[in-house]
């Protein structure tokens, strides 16, 4: 599915790199579950957008895997504004691509990511197992599902704030790798995505709890069949947090800068803030936070920078060939 | 370009010309690019990639399920050619039409479709639960989605061949006095093998390369259900280019070989 997507994504790009038509377009390229947040606000920033005397915008989304994504961009996808699931996948662009200059994350408030979310527990209604915190994930008798990290951008949140707990709790990087190993072995499937196993948890019935975003369980529970789980907040979990960046080279080429930082600015106001409270993204406004504060169970909340020394850190240690995840796959 | 001897079919500079420049942009230069970029690996740095246990189990596998894959479709592709070319039945339009539908439903739908049946809380996956057998998530399961992907091959292959052996010839031997074994064995199997190799090595070679259905059913699991393909993806979400270039020449190199070997086979038959 995912070839297709690029194949697709790579088709896509030769068609919007055609001659600039009058009225601009830009195009968002985003990971997967911002599907439906970002179809609301383009047309709210649209709106404020020719309220300032503009002409109107046609704005795309393109939604896929995370990683995926970057790559297509990297590879020429012609995006004006990326918003991604992790910093370490908008690096990239800058490390592969040139795309970007070093600093991005700095130009815009808050490290670049305007919403945040975090890792929850998805469980079956009346949660037969009991599950509360992330100890009882390690149970002998409990399944976990959970995607891949090394294909998931999600997958890896989920990783890092099973680690952070288990650190606080038994110490050593040691006893957290026991501990995740521990949860890995209670993983009956790994998916390639974050959607791959949600289908598994929801449509074919495997497992007893899905790690999942905060924003996508929420959306589970407005589904159809949505009755049928419930959400549970863990004690300790990580704060996610999708950053968006402007694509230097491809603005600068077509002309859209303008357009571009004054959508990314956007979601930082207060509709945007709001939009993206409303699609379950926790919003960094205080103010709006606490107009949304029934909705976001308070958790404490550990963060990559300062708790994995960034991605640049993590993302080699933990999850590239050799690194923790395959180290707990080979030991056994 | 004076040649005395002109070619007897027309237009063969054409053919042949057209020929070349459309494999050239199909297929030579993509795997041409495939191998430059891995040619930037030295010796020690592919043999490190390819060599790495998760490969090794990956490629095992891979190779392990593709050929159960193609050999279930060997026997059960041809009952189903047998009866659709000597027998008439109500229906037979309808099943004829149906064998070519694995290759025109998207890949990641029988997937999903094949995981939800067979998944232990699937319909098919409950009934063999109950006997103790797992399909979805283990290798049974990625064969199975193999089996279904490749299975017009052998069919197809071996329909024409089918057709093409007269009723009479079967009737001559029994009169000569040779028991259905012996027909079966000294007239047709004879005459179906080369094709039938054919229609093997095709789905073989499908099944290798298959990504989008397997993932769904496989599970995954490093070590156990990770087939090669998705090892390649796992390389490109990590950015390494160059690991995923690696594992698709060995792939590539592994299945030439394989391919290459069942051709002799093939002439050899036809030799004698």
């Amino acid at each position: 599915m995912s070839i297709r997507h690029f194949a697709f994504a790579s088709l896509a790009s030769l068609f919007i790199a055609g001659p600039v038509a009058a009225a601009q377009t830009l195009l968002n390229v985003s990971y997967d579950p911002t599907r439906e947040f970002y179809s609301e606000f383009n047309v709210a920033f649209n709106k404020h957008w020719q309220v300032q005397g503009n002409e109107p915008v046609t704005i795309q989304q393109s939604h896929g895997g995370s990683g995926k994504q970057a790559r297509a961009v990297i590879d020429g996808l012609r995006a004006d504004v990326v918003t991604l699931a992790l910093a370490g996948d908008v690096d990239e662009l800058y490390k592969l691509g040139k795309l970007i200059p070093e600093n991005w994350q700095q130009r815009l408030p808050q490290s670049s990511t305007p919403y945040t979310s975090t890792i929850v527990f998805l469980v079956r209604k009346g949660n037969p197992h009991g599950i509360k915190d992330w100890d009882d994930l390690v149970k002998p008798d409990v399944a976990v599902i959970t995607p891949n990290p090394k294909t998931s951008g999600g997958a890896r949140w989920n990783f890092l704030a099973a680690w952070a707990y288990a650190k606080q709790h038994y110490g050593s990087d040691t006893q957290a790798q026991a501990f995740v190993e521990k949860l890995y072995k209670n993983v009956p499937v790994l998916d390639t995505g974050a959607r791959g196993s949600t289908i598994t948890f929801v449509n074919n019935q495997i497992g007893d709890v899905l790690l999942a975003w905060e924003n996508e369980a929420f959306l589970a529970l407005k589904e159809e069949g949505g009755e049928n789980f419930e959400i549970v907040a863990p004690s300790l979990s990580i704060l996610a947090e999708p950053p968006v960046a402007v694509v230097d080279e491809n603005v600068d080429k077509k002309g859209t800068r303008k357009v571009a930082e004054a959508y990314l600015n956007y979601l930082y106001s207060d509709e945007g803030q709001r939009l993206a409270a409303k699609h379950f993204y926790r919003p960094r406004n205080q103010a709006i936070a606490a107009e949304f504060s029934t909705q976001f169970p308070a958790l404490k909340l550990v963060t990559v920078d300062k708790d994995f020394n960034g991605w640049k850190t993590a993302q080699p240690k933990f999850f590239n060939d050799g690194g923790v995840f395959d180290q707990i796959y080979q030991a056994h | 370009m004076s040649r005395s001897i002109s070619p007897v079919i027309p237009g063969f500079g054409l053919t042949l010309g057209y020929t070349l420049v459309y494999l050239s942009l199909l297929v030579l230069i993509p795997l041409g690019a495939m191998f430059v970029h891995a040619a930037q690996l030295s010796w020690a740095e592919f043999w490190s990639i390819v060599s790495a246990p998760r490969v090794q189990a990956a490629l095992k596998l891979s190779f392990a399920t593709a050929f159960a894959a193609a050999a279930i479709n060997g026997i059960i592709g041809t009952l189903l050619a047998w009866a659709l070319v000597r027998y008439t039945f109500p229906g037979r339009k309808v099943i004829e039409a149906m064998i070519d539908l694995p290759f025109a439903l998207p890949t990641a739908v029988a997937g999903i479709a094949l995981t939800a049946l067979y998944a232990p809380s699937g319909m098919l996956g409950q009934l063999a639960a109950s006997w103790g057998v797992k399909i979805a998530y283990t290798p049974i399961g990625i064969t199975l989605a193999l089996t279904f992907v490749t299975l017009p091959f052998v069919v197809r292959t071996l329909q024409p061949v089918l057709a093409d052996i007269p009723r009479e010839v079967e009737e001559a031997a029994a009169c000569l006095g040779a028991k259905p074994l012996q027909v079966f064995r000294h007239v047709l199997l004879p005459a179906m093998l080369p094709a039938w190799l054919t229609g093997f090595s095709l789905a073989f070679a499908r099944g290798v390369g298959e990504y989008g259905s397997v993932i769904f059913i496989a599970g995954n699991m490093p070590m156990k259900t990770e087939i090669l393909p998705l090892l390649i993806m796992v390389k490109l979400d990590q950015y390494d280019y160059h690991g995923a270039t690696a594992i698709g020449v060995l792939m590539l190199l592994v299945s030439f070989i394989l391919l290459l070997l069942i051709n002799l086979l093939q002439r050899q038959i036809a030799k004698s």
